[in-house]
């Protein structure tokens, strides 16, 4: 009877499950954390398999920056994605599970703050009118366009933004407001950033903000607002280019990946990450993100190569660093 | 009391079949309503994802290129995974449900593993996975495996088949009971020729709607850690692996994966609008493996019932 043999291979599934089968994990590598960074990781990871014919795995998940080190720190993972530097605690659990990391920025992200293609009235923001948006004082208080700046239409404002888990919450609350996470509650939040882009692109009075990626794929839909940067000058919309050259401050981010220095000793993570910084270029500007320079990859390939523990960050997040700024920083470590 | 004459009769006879025809309108309008949702949405994927339903959809990996992505290894995923579910849930479940139906006394404890039963399948689903992420993935040491994602979505719908288990059991005329031992029979003996045979379409109903509700769980499978990035399949038993060795029977057991919701997930929340295909698509594919089960469920029911004679 059926009912009989389906007991018996359960039995024998316990069976293996108990006494250990574990050895088909050989030449996987294996990557986690920040879902920004994850379509460079895996557009690298698809075609390193392809190259190698697929004798070397990859598996890379998503479980954002803060998971991904948390696994990272446990000795779970070879690489991790991260969309912020490594914090202290971070650091501090690494260096309790006794897990070295050698940091490799690997592209810029502009987060981008969009509006209704038909929005006629805003040409460019400040950060200053910005916060005034968003800031935790303006819950329940600032309501209307012309409230934030008089020249502006007597119209309700509806905020789209990330949800307060994400990396970009993170960056967006300290870029704008100053401090980390502190933002005003009463507005559409989403993980899932089309949400967003659907929001923003069905209502005349919407703003939002997130990855510059999202804004390439939808541009019919949307329009990118230029900010006008803290130290004055020209508003300033986000591009390659003002990335590149430093000009869109404050909400250019770089993005990393963190590679354990002991899976640095398997060939296979090392022929990874070689690939990695080979192909980042080229693979980064198809996922729509702002590549490095090229010194900054073999920059990167470098420190592995010499074996540079640590990160240049100090535990600190740091708001509108350029890349010319991130490059000698990594320069002189 | 005054008599009715015929007009009045018939009008309160009238009155009484109009109430009858509204309830039956607003039975169908009810059905229909659900009818039409499904419907609907199954009309949307269909539409959405039609360009993707191709042989190289089901045999591609995933890509960064929409038109180049597959769910290969997302339904291969699936599948093992709820082969492990059955596998552990079914046996359990059953003689867990055959147990405290035919064996175990009436008192406080079996009254409380009763509640207990009820109110774990309320448990949302996410609770089940932060459990097992403590069991089975670190204290057993399966890893983010088939097996882990396989006993977690087993300890989910385990209660789900105690219970139709237990009812299934209980539908059955305490006459075949008493005839089984008045001839003799054993109490084992009773369950396993005639307990067991005349509830398995109850048992299979149960099992069936357990199963279709764990093939689509996201949450618990994402918290004990399923890839969303793999481009490679579980090693098939015997084959050849990477390093020259041979995979043994049971090492698909213990492999990294990823299944249809967390695939469908991941392409709905990416930045290019060409992913909505696939991940309709997807959609569809995984409504057609809800609905073939549920078809064999219902074949394998129609066939056993037929074969009960009372």
């Amino acid at each position: 009877m059926f009912k009989h043999s389906k007991l018996v291979s359960a039995l024998a599934v316990a069976g293996v499950a108990l006494f250990g089968a574990q050895a088909a994990q050989a030449q996987i590598v294996k990557i986690d954390g920040s879902s920004t960074v994850y379509p460079i990781t895996e557009a690298v990871a698809e075609e390193f398999q392809k190259a190698k014919k697929n004798a070397i795995k990859v598996t890379v998940g998503i479980s954002g920056t803060g998971g991904g080190f948390k696994k990272f720190c446990r000795d779970e993972t070879d690489l991790s994605n991260a969309s912020r530097p490594i914090t202290k605690k971070e650091m501090e659990d690494c260096k309790a599970a006794g897990v070295e990391y050698i940091e490799m920025p690997v592209a810029f992200d502009a987060l981008t703050v969009v509006i209704n293609p038909k929005n006629t009235f805003l040409k460019e923001a400040t950060v200053a009118e910005l916060k005034a948006l968003w800031e935790p004082a303006a819950q329940g208080k600032v309501m209307k366009w012309n409230q934030v700046n008089p020249a502006w239409p007597d119209a309700p404002v509806k905020l789209f933004g990330a949800g307060a888990d994400s990396g970009t919450f993170e960056y967006f609350t300290e870029a704008i407001v100053g401090k980390a996470k502190s933002s005003r509650g009463d507005y559409t939040a989403s993980e899932d950033d089309n949400v967003l882009v659907q929001g923003v692109s069905r209502d005349v009075n919407a703003i939002g903000y997130f990855g510059y990626a999202y804004y390439a794929e939808n541009m019919n839909k949307l329009k990118a607002l230029p900010i006008v940067p803290p130290k004055g000058g020209a508003a300033v919309a986000p591009s390659e280019q003002a990335v590149i050259k430093g000009t869109y401050q404050p909400l250019s981010r770089p993005i990393f990946v963190y590679v354990k220095a002991k899976s640095l000793q398997k060939p296979e993570v090392k022929e990874f990450v070689e690939f990695y910084m080979k192909n980042a270029a080229k693979l980064t500007k198809e996922v729509k993100y702002v590549p490095l320079p090229d010194n900054a990859y073999t920059g990167n390939l470098e420190h592995v190569k010499k074996n540079k523990i640590g990160t240049v960050f100090g535990g600190q997040n740091e708001v509108g660093i350029t890349i010319e700024e991130l490059m000698k920083r990594e320069a002189k470590m | 009391m005054q008599a009715l004459t015929t007009e009045q009769i018939r009008a309160v006879i009238a009155r009484g079949k109009l109430r009858d025809n509204i309830f039956k309108a607003m039975g169908i309008f009810c059905l229909a309503l659900a009818l039409i949702v499904i419907v609907a949405l199954v009309a949307d994927m269909v539409m959405k994802g039609s360009e993707r339903f191709t042989l190289d959809f089901f045999l591609n990996f995933a890509s960064r290129r929409a038109t180049q992505a597959g769910i290969l290894s997302a339904w291969v995923g699936s599948l093992l995974v709820m082969l492990v579910t059955a596998l552990a849930a079914v046996p359990l479940g059953v003689a867990a449900g055959l147990y405290l139906e035919e064996y175990a006394k009436r008192n406080w404890l079996t009254n409380v593993i009763e509640i207990n039963i009820s109110n774990l399948a309320a448990v949302p689903s996410i609770v089940y996975g932060l459990l097992a992420l403590g069991i089975f993935v670190y204290q057993f040491g399966f890893g983010q495996s088939i097996m882990s994602a396989g006993l977690t979505l087993a300890l989910l719908i385990l209660p789900i088949i105690i219970v139709s288990t237990r009812e299934a059991i209980r539908a059955i005329p305490a006459m075949i009971r008493e005839g089984s031992m008045a001839v003799g029979a054993t109490r084992w003996q009773t369950c396993r020729y005639h307990i067991v045979p005349y509830a398995m379409p109850g048992i299979l109903t149960g099992v069936i709607i357990g199963l279709a509700r764990a093939i689509g769980e996201t949450a618990p499978i994402i918290t004990i850690g399923a890839l969303t990035f793999i481009a490679f399949l579980p090693p098939a038993p015997f084959t050849t692996l990477g390093d020259g060795s041979t995979a043994g029977l049971f090492d698909w057991v213990f492999a990294p994966f990823t299944v249809m919701p967390i695939q469908i997930f991941n392409w709905t929340s990416r930045p290019d609008p060409a992913f909505e295909v696939n991940a309709a698509a997807a959609g569809f594919v995984l409504m057609a493996m809800v609905l073939s089960m549920n078809a064999v469920a219902i074949w394998l029911r129609y066939k056993m019932r037929k074969n009960i004679k009372w």
